[in-house]
């Protein structure tokens, strides 16, 4: 297994240099001066503006401003914002607030609707399975900013149960809200992904074997039924970990979490290009790494993949 | 087997979860007696005065420096660190300082402290965005490093500026904090200055540190200044908001004291939210469109019909109450109501009217000299929740004139603004304008004046420049505002940027504070806020 993780590890390092430069690109080939918008509504003197592109490269060809940020990075500098703070330290900041935000997500995501799944798979066409199906299709269609401005409405500002925005400190207690929030849409999903999937898999041979050998009901649900079904859902959750690391922009900013998405909005607006390239960057990074862990889950789910020669 | 596999992938899951875990900081908010919060926005550059030119970081720098003099409320300037400034040709201006201030490091304020200040801020290789603010001294370059030659220390605490032309108003730019003294600290290493900066203000940093960016940064009263603008709070703390939604948000939950500005989603309903912890008052902001002159059909006496007709088309009050929930003000001129000197019966206002018969009259007779064909584009950012307006605006004309017109957006403010500095723009754009200080001239001068830094229309008039040169030379402030109205009658004749609207400074305060008043740059005046 570890050959076949250092090889994993491996085939991302061109991804890396892919991403960087490609990014790079967009952000360069991005229509409109940033230099020009420092200056505002006021005008812009044209001697001072080619002093800071020269300070910031903007006034090299597309690729030596590339190299001179890759050969940053492999130096530790990931360049630097033009409020003058290292994007090394940015990056320090935010991506620890987004990962909690999204790990609350995730395990609200993972209990809510496997469970609820579960029962409506159980007793298909009973009335808790379609009131379910009613519910998530609900949960489903509504906006995410729909959801997060009447919940903030309703919970932090009528009810005082949590607090309207986030601290600085985004601790675990006040990233619960926005948490619920990322988490409704992948609940929805997940209850249908696990329906169907429970239905699939008590339809097998081998649930029908365990029950004659004599096994309790609760046996066979957990370990026959349930972790048969939690392929597909793994793979969901796994693909929505990483879309809720990079694209929690709108909750982010609705509940003013200082974390990746609004600081990375802010800063595709300003046109700052080191910043934008390394949030990027780390979060391709971070998706691969879930990428992986998500193919070991499969193994450790279903004995019959293996990794190993 | 199976179970080691589990492990490890358990292993890997739980490892995830104590990184994120620790980076969790377990300390809680409580204890900040007196702390009155509110919102701001992270600053752009690095906290140096001379090099910060947008409100996030305008809002820290007033509060932690203390220059010459500072505006109160109503705009009138009060001496703050100055004994006296005083000139009897408005080319010389002598200044004295008082004596006894500190920086919050100890160390003394002095004439230098402002000299190498201001040199700094002037120097061409400083690259500073303020460094217009220096362009009337003595000495100043654009092109390059050149020594600012009307700059005299005479005494610890008096020096002289010299400038390079007389200018009136001189003393009233003062209170701009462009103008602010720097310790020695400052020069060493401005950048890293900027990130803990050291002022003589009414207010400090808490501590090393105290700017956590995209965050917030706190600020504690400074004990030893000696100003008028001493705090009646023990500090402020500037919360970073990505949107007013958010503040609005926490303001609504009394999570945040005092809120400056209002989301366009809360216009109509925040009177009844915050009933007498509403605050809508008067601004120095103008709001306009410009129409170069290098447009076909927009120069010489076809564009002065032209334009004319555009201005009377337009219902500035319908879009007002319909767009802004009635929270501007029509414009009667090129300034604002806020401002000393400001009229609205300069001869000619009437084109500002809604006149549509007019209107029409107007532009066929600019259609005799040459047919007008194509439509009528108005340039916006779509980032900057202008799209309401835009929209009203030309559905405005194009009832009124019966012509095709409808606006044109850039996805981005920095591609707006592109296309206007390099003057590849193709149709008329929205410009705005907030005083730098309080005076007419500001709102004149460096928008219309021919070659300004703002006249982002390239708009040339011999005679407004003349008046310009008047009012500048004028001895009085009286002499010189009456210049200044003879300018505007000649700016609503040509119409180089038609107006549109006074803003005004929307806000709301916590039950927590009273005593929240706004200022003349709808900056709520902080220091007075007293918190329970």
């Amino acid at each position: 297994m570890t050959g076949y993780i250092f090889r994993r590890v491996l085939q991302a390092l061109p991804v890396f240099f892919g991403t960087t430069l490609l990014i790079y690109f967009m952000v360069f080939a991005m229509p409109g001066d940033p230099i020009v918008a420092l200056f505002g509504d006021k005008g812009v003197n044209p001697a001072i503006a080619d002093q800071l592109r020269a300070q910031y490269h903007l006034d090299q060809p597309f690729i030596i401003q590339y190299l001179i940020y890759i050969g940053g990075i492999f130096q530790g500098d990931f360049g630097t914002s033009f409020s003058g703070q290292p994007v090394g330290q940015i990056l320090a900041a935010t991506f620890p607030v987004t990962l909690r935000l999204a790990l609350i997500a995730v395990v609200i995501e993972m209990i809510v609707g496997v469970t609820i799944g579960l029962v409506a798979g159980l007793r298909k066409g009973k009335w808790f399975d379609n009131s379910s199906l009613v519910a998530s299709l609900i949960l489903i269609s509504t906006p995410v900013f729909v959801i997060a401005f009447v919940s903030q409405f309703f919970f932090a500002i009528k009810l005082g149960w949590a607090r309207a925005t986030v601290s600085g400190e985004a601790n675990f207690p006040e990233l619960i809200l926005p948490g619920i929030v990322l988490a409704t849409l992948g609940v929805a999903y997940i209850i249908r992904l696990t329906r169907s999937s429970v239905i699939e898999t008590a339809s097998q041979d081998f649930v029908r074997t365990a029950y004659s050998k004599g096994l309790s009901r609760s046996r066979v649900t957990r370990v026959h039924i349930l972790r048969n079904s939690m392929i597909p859902v793994v793979t969901y959750v796994s693909i929505d970990f990483g879309i809720l690391l990079v694209g929690a922009t709108v909750t982010e900013g609705i509940f003013n979490v200082p974390g990746v998405g609004r600081t990375l909005y802010q800063a595709i607006i300003r046109g700052e290009g080191p910043t934008v390239v390394s949030f990027v960057t780390v979060m391709v990074l971070l998706y691969l790494v879930v990428n992986l862990l998500t193919d070991l889950l499969y193994a450790a789910l279903d004995p019959r993949i293996r990794y190993d020669k | 087997m199976r179970f080691k596999k589990l492990g490890l992938a358990a292993v890997a899951v739980a490892a995830a979860v104590t990184l994120t875990l620790s980076g969790c900081a377990g300390g809680s908010n409580g204890g900040n007696n007196n702390i009155v919060s509110v919102n701001g926005s992270e600053p752009q550059n690095p906290l140096i005065a001379t090099n910060t030119n947008e409100v996030g970081g305008g809002l820290i720098i007033d509060h932690i420096y203390a220059g010459l003099v500072y505006y109160d409320a109503d705009g009138t300037p009060v001496n703050e660190m100055a004994e006296s400034i005083t000139s009897t040709d408005n080319i010389t201006w002598d200044i004295k300082i008082k004596s006894g201030w500190k920086f919050t490091n100890g160390e003394e304020v002095t004439a230098d402290s402002f000299v190498d200040a201001w040199k700094y801020g002037a120097l061409f290789s400083n690259a500073q965005l303020n460094s217009y603010f220096f362009d009337a001294i003595e000495g100043f370059s654009y092109e390059k490093d050149t020594e600012l030659t009307g700059l005299k220390v005479v005494s610890p605490t008096e020096f002289t500026v010299k400038l390079s032309s007389a200018q009136s108003d001189f003393p009233l730019r003062l209170g701009y904090s462009g103008f602010v003294p720097q310790p020695k600290a400052f020069f060493d290493d401005p950048k890293t200055f900027g990130e803990n900066p050291i002022g003589n203000g009414p207010y400090m940093l808490a501590e090393k540190g105290a700017w956590k960016h995209n965050v917030d940064i706190n600020l504690i009263k400074n004990p030893d200044y000696k100003g008028g603008r001493v705090a009646k709070n023990g500090g402020l703390k500037v919360v970073f908001y990505a949107t007013l939604d958010a503040a609005y948000a926490d303001l609504l939950a009394d999570n945040l004291d005092v809120l400056a500005g209002i989301p366009d989603a809360a216009l109509k309903t925040y009177k009844d939210d915050l009933g007498d912890r509403a605050v809508d008052q008067g601004a120095a902001i103008f709001q306009s469109f410009t129409i170069p002159e290098r447009l076909p059909h927009w120069s010489g006496e076809e564009g002065q019909l032209r334009r004319a007709a555009l201005s009377l088309a337009i219902n500035r009050q319908e879009i007002i109450d319909v767009i802004f929930n009635g929270t501007k003000k029509p414009a009667r001129d090129f300034t604002s109501p806020v401002i000393a000197g400001w009229s609205d019966k300069l001869e000619g206002s009437d084109v500002l009217d809604f006149n549509p018969t007019k209107a029409k009259e107007l532009w066929a007779q600019a259609d005799k000299i040459s047919k007008w064909s194509g439509k009528f584009e108005l340039a916006y950012n779509a980032d900057g929740g202008h799209q309401g307006w835009v929209d009203a605006l030309t559905n405005s004309i194009k009832n009124s004139l019966g012509i095709q017109a409808e606006g044109k957006a850039y996805p981005t403010f920095a591609e707006f603004r592109t296309d206007i500095t390099n003057k590849t723009i193709t149709a008329a754009f929205r410009t705005g304008w907030q005083a730098d200080y309080p005076a007419l001239a500001n709102f004149i001068a460096p928008l219309y004046q021919t070659g300004a830094g703002a006249n982002d229309g390239q708009y040339s008039s011999a005679e407004v420049d003349a008046l310009i040169a008047k009012g500048n030379t004028a001895k009085t402030l009286d002499e010189a505002n009456k210049a200044y109205q003879d300018a505007q009658v000649i700016l609503l004749k040509d119409l180089p940027a038609i107006p549109m609207w006074y803003g005004t400074s929307n806000g709301g305060y916590s039950t927590k504070v009273t005593d929240v008043k706004f200022g003349w740059n709808s900056v709520p005046l902080l220091q007075n806020i007293i918190k329970q």
